[in-house]
């Protein structure tokens, strides 16, 4: 700015600049003749330099035709248009109309409250151009008009708002085309500042019943924008017969869209409105030839008139015309928008286009196939999921990345939903949850991760399955090559490291876990595998010493059967309860997977020493080269392994025979019993509110300031993992064997706490303490029945591609839902524009006071001083009068202006109501509840209120 | 708010026309928005329809020529996602201790401002209005007479709402000004 000052001051226009000023053509020109962008600029910036000095020129003339060159420059070329702000207002008071016109122009296209500070300066003007006089052709003030419409700012519009009342209520036919635009600059005004609403809203209403089509479209348009932005159209309530008017009267299709709109809000506030506008919409439905108006009869029946199933049937019928209209994609897709808006309320509609929908899944156009894929995600029940997101998920496989992407994420948050409700077989589930990480182009590791730890925790009958996918996705070194999936593998490892005992073979996966394209993995990805490692390696050993003791058991018992063995295996140790679950309910069976389960009991009990010798000498020798890692996770965790590798080795235990030998050896025992104690601890999930239940401890005080603390803290070296203490669970089985010595201080310390606060803690106990409210994790599960793991079984072997039928023919496995906060709490993010409700309030104000005059004045004194007196009145007592006015409505005159004051406060509290509905609407259903509620209540005002408000009673009845 | 911008680009993704209603974006802003959108439209084939969504505006375009139209209007059916809770994992402390995840929301309980068809007819009619006032029109003439195209959308559009639907009112101002000078 400062520069362009200086030039302008500089060089004062001359006499040679107006003679030989280039002309906007001129400039064009050299633009489009220039041949590159560089030379482009070179144009610019020398139109820029004659325009600084041309702009400052006392002849109009010169002084317009550079304000229209810099106008055109700045629309097109994106150049800053502001500093000639103060040019553009000098040419407005011009007389010639062109330089006028280019004036508002520029003024238009670059004025903004929030940018020209100049924009007072115009206001005199605007005045002078909106009052009615010969010298004022309607053009210069339709521009003005425009002005202010595109650049009110609260100040302004209320210097002019009494400005626009002769514009607005004007009846010549001449001034017709103003009066329309006088209306939108109104509406723009009032949406500004709205309390000039006493001011304009009363001509606004007037221009309805206009004779002039024009005026009364503008002003349709104008109620339309009102009545949709406002939180609560009840304000325009009473205006509905104007509107119902128009819809049977008007031809002029751009009306009746507007028109139908308002009703579209209106509509589910009063019953009886709906069943009488729903002739007429049906009516043009039927015989209008417009698309546009036909679509709009369709949505606002679908959207406020879902009630009245022949006006369901009849705009379902035109959806499916649209839907089969080959040649316009458009209406494709507004069909399928069309169907989408029913979903909830009338499956059946899109159960019956379902093949339109899935067809469409295959559209050329993107839009078109996401629109079909929410469709049909939306159709998804239990019974069907099954096979739908089998044929999606083939679907993806062809389909290009985005698309692929969109399908994937679509099933993962329908099946997702709610804690997995849609899902009777986790088993399908956590296959297709490893299909899904197949496709190539799959870029949803984060939530597929998500899924598969939640599932792991949550459900515990999905284990045995679910380490089954995660070992074949460790063992693909494809997938290894895309960094969208680290997370998953990361989930894998975890999976396989926490239920290895459902694993067929450790060893694989510990090559599985160490191969050396690991390298490729993010350290903390790497460290997660090296933990994994960890718990395969103790859980291999503690293997290995309880098939020692079951051997000698069974030569005690002489009892051969493989079965009983590990039986008695697992009723000698207790190691990990699900698994002996597991053998028992096989235990029986006949069928070939009875032997594929033998079989994986078989290698895990098939430990020998030197099995075991090798996987610790593969395991030092991948992980030895980690210690001296660089990254502190993987070092850390690498060297846990190799601690326990080395103290393993330094026992006793290659020689030991027989298990009494083993229970000689205390070091031994003490190791093994660590190891036992570090894992056996279930891992549940943990609620999202735990956090909140613990109360904050008298003489705590949160809000105190602890900036002294930070000079205190700097002279120590704390790092931040020292502080991170989550519960005993979230304790490294490492950190519990190694540090126990090393800091038996801050643990006693963590235990007096626990024992203080003890009830906020997940139980410590193995057996778990009944009185705590806290739910244990995993508790509730029942015992798998022999039969149904029979079945289990023979679902794990079919190939879960084959869509089957899917009865539901064993009862859906255990999900942990931990209480009422648990994945539903929902936070909105939508926020109520203040500006609408002030707006709202104001027009409010207007409307109603007018309705409801005449039967308020003579009350008025009465109501006055009851108000005093209820003045100090709490709450409660207001919503008592609520209760007794409703019930004793309508009985007694005296009532009346009680009456009337009951409904101000329950506008008020219904307003309330719906703000606090808006900040925290919970999912779907309960929206779609809450609307229901909303409605009901909405009917019973309206019911009070018809006494006041003889427009409405003459015309419903 | 119905209408929120104009624009009318060419093929190169050149602006030749931009009218924002209500809608303060700075020169950057417009200059980023107006070339994402451009990138947008040209990407798409006859055969797909003429509703883009993009940032918070719902997109009506409609190629003559060279030129495109695009009319921004509100997308307010946009799938809305909700925050759905968080969950904090036990032991796993090598993975982000809390969880967060979205699912989609529902729809947003509103009737669509403007009138997806009706937007193209718009549209269509500007093209008209413009055809009949240029004979023939065509990219030319829009740089020339960029005022004229302004003047006529004026007309047509005054703060977001449609006012004018009639070629002849129109054209009737700026015929006026034309005798005038």
């Amino acid at each position: 700015m400062a520069a362009t000052a200086a030039i302008t001051t500089t060089s004062s226009p001359s006499l040679v600049d107006t003679l030989f000023q280039r002309s906007l053509d001129d400039v064009i020109r050299a633009l489009r003749s220039s041949p590159s962008s560089a030379s482009e600029e070179t144009v610019i910036s020398r139109a820029l330099d004659e325009i600084r000095r041309e702009i400052r020129s006392p002849d109009l003339d010169t002084k317009s035709v550079s304000l229209q060159k810099l106008t055109y420059l700045s629309s097109l070329h994106h150049l800053d248009l502001s500093w000639a702000a103060f040019h553009a207002l000098e040419l407005l008071p011009s007389p010639s109309l062109p330089h006028a016109r280019i004036g508002y122009l520029a003024a238009s296209l670059s004025f903004h409250p929030s940018s020209t500070e100049l924009l007072p300066l115009a206001t005199h003007q605007l005045r002078k151009h909106f009052a009615p006089s010969p010298a004022n052709p309607p053009a210069l003030a339709a521009s003005a008009l425009h002005l202010l419409a595109l650049a009110s700012s609260p100040d302004l519009g209320r210097h002019l708002a009494s400005d626009l009342l002769p514009l607005l209520s004007s009846q010549s036919a001449a001034s017709s085309s103003l009066r329309a635009k006088a209306v939108a600059t109104a509406l723009r005004t009032l949406a500004v500042c709205p309390d000039v609403a006493p001011v304009l809203f009363k001509p606004l209403v007037d221009c309805l019943s206009s004779s002039d089509p024009r005026t009364v479209s503008a002003a349709v348009g104008a109620f339309c924008e009102l009545a949709l932005a406002a939180p609560d159209p009840f304000p325009y309530l009473p205006l509905a017969p104007e509107f119902y008017r128009l819809l049977v009267d008007s031809r002029n299709n751009w009306v009746l869209i507007k028109v139908l709109k308002i009703f579209a809000r209106l509509a589910p506030l009063e019953p009886r409105l709906a069943s009488r506008i729903l002739d007429p919409i049906c009516q043009l439905l039927r015989r209008s030839h417009a698309k546009s108006l036909v679509f709009e009869c369709i949505r606002t029946i679908l959207s406020s008139l879902t009630d009245h199933e022949e006006a369901v049937r009849l705009a379902v019928d035109k959806v499916k015309e649209f839907l089969s209209s080959d040649d316009d994609p458009n209406l494709r897709y507004l069909g399928l928008r069309a169907l989408s808006m029913l979903e909830s309320a009338h499956p059946w509609v899109v159960e019956e286009s379902r093949e339109a929908v899935i067809k469409s899944l295959s559209d050329p156009d993107t839009n078109i196939r996401v629109e079909s894929l929410h469709l049909i995600v939306g159709m998804l029940c239990e019974s069907n999921v099954v096979e739908i997101c089998n044929l999606l998920n083939k679907y993806a496989m062809k389909s290009d990345p985005e698309f692929a992407n969109e399908i994937i994420g679509a099933m993962l948050v329908t099946c997702g939903k709610n804690l997995y409700e849609l899902i009777l077989d986790f088993d399908w589930y956590v296959a297709l949850l490893g299909e899904m990480v197949r496709n190539p182009h799959c870029a949803k590791g984060e939530e597929i991760e998500r899924q598969l730890v939640d599932i792991g925790l949550r459900v515990r009958d999905a284990r045995p399955e679910l380490v089954r996918v995660a070992r074949d996705l460790l063992i693909d070194p494809a997938l290894l090559g895309n960094p969208f999936l680290f997370r998953v593998l990361s989930a894998s490892a975890w999976v396989s490291g926490e239920y290895v005992e459902f694993s067929r073979n450790p060893v694989e996966l510990v090559e599985a876990l160490l191969q050396p394209r690991i390298n490729l993995l993010p350290s903390l990805i790497r460290a997660v595998y090296i933990q994994s490692v960890f718990k395969v390696m103790s859980f291999c050993f503690i293997s290995f010493i309880e098939q020692i003791q079951a051997v000698e058991l069974l030569s005690v018992g002489g009892s051969t059967q493989r079965s009983e063995k590990n039986d008695e295996q697992s009723d000698t140790v207790p190691l990990k309860t699900t698994e002996s679950n597991v053998s028992e309910g096989d235990h029986g069976d006949t069928t070939a997977d009875t032997v594929l389960l033998l079989d994986l009991i078989d290698k895990k009990t098939n430990f020998t020493r030197e099995s075991i010798s090798d996987l610790m000498n593969l395991i030092e020798t991948a992980v030895a080269p980690l210690s001296e890692c660089e990254e502190v996770e993987v070092q850390e965790r690498a060297r846990n392994v190799l601690g326990l590798l080395f103290t393993l080795r330094e026992t006793q235990f290659w020689n030991i025979e027989a298990a009494h030998e083993l229970k000689s050896d205390k070091e031994l025992s003490e190791i093994i019993e660590l190891l036992e104690a570090a894992f056996s601890e279930e891992l549940g999930p943990v609620s999202a509110n735990a956090q909140k239940r613990v109360s904050v401890p008298e003489g705590l005080n949160l809000n105190a300031n602890l900036s002294d603390l930070s000079k205190i803290l700097t002279d120590y070296d704390l790092t931040p993992s020292a502080s991170i203490s989550f519960s005993l669970q979230s304790y490294n089985p490492q950190e519990t064997k190694e540090d126990s010595v090393l800091a038996v201080e801050p643990s006693s310390l963590l235990a007096e706490h626990r024992k203080r606060h003890g009830l906020y803690y997940l139980s410590t106990q193995r057996d778990g303490d009944e009185l705590n409210d806290y739910p244990r994790a995993n508790e509730p599960l029942l015992p798998v029945d022999h039969g149904d793991a029979t079945e289990d079984l023979v679902k794990l072997t079919t190939p879960s591609l084959v869509p089957r039928k899917s009865k539901p023919t064993k009862p859906r496995p255990v999900v942990i839902r931990l209480d009422e906060g648990d994945g539903t709490s929902t936070s909105h993010l939508t926020t109520v524009k203040k500006s609408d409700n002030l707006l709202s309030e104001a027009i409010r104000g207007v409307l109603l006071e007018n309705e409801s005059q005449p039967s308020l004045s003579g009350k008025l004194d009465t109501s006055s001083k009851r108000r005093e007196n209820d003045a100090s009145d709490n709450s409660e007592l207001i919503s008592q009068q609520i209760e007794s006015v409703t019930l004793e409505h309508g009985n007694s005159s005296s009532r009346k202006s009680r009456q009337h004051r009951t409904h101000k406060e329950r506008y008020e509290s219904h307003f309330k109501n719906e703000d606090i509905e808006k900040s925290s609407r919970h999912s779907i259903k309960s929206s779609r509840q809450h609307r229901r509620h909303k409605h009901r209540q909405r009917g019973d005002v309206t019911a009070d209120i018809v006494p006041q408000t003889p427009a409405i009673q003459d015309f419903l009845l | 708010m119905g209408i929120r911008f104009v624009l009318l680009v060419n093929k190169q993704g050149q602006t030749r026309l931009a009218q924002y209603y209500a809608e303060h974006l700075t020169l950057d802003e417009r200059r980023a928005l107006e070339g994402e959108i451009v990138r947008k439209c040209l990407a798409r084939t006859e055969q797909q329809c003429s509703f883009v969504e993009h940032r918070n505006y719902k997109i009506v375009y409609r190629r003559y020529a060279s030129l495109f139209f695009l009319v921004g209007v509100d997308n307010d059916e946009q799938m809305e996602y909700t925050y759905c809770g968080s969950f904090t994992h036990g032991r796993s402390k090598q993975f982000s201790s809390v969880i967060a995840y979205v699912a989609m929301g529902a729809v947003v309980d509103v009737i669509a401002y403007v009138n997806e068809l009706a937007i193209l007819e718009f549209i269509h009619l500007f093209v008209e209005t413009m055809d009949r006032h240029f004979g023939n029109v065509c990219e030319l003439d829009i740089m020339f007479h960029l005022e004229k195209a302004h003047f006529m959308l004026e007309e047509m559009v005054m703060n977001g709402c449609i006012v004018e639907t009639s070629k002849s009112n129109i054209l009737a101002p700026i015929q006026l000004m034309e005798k005038a000078s």
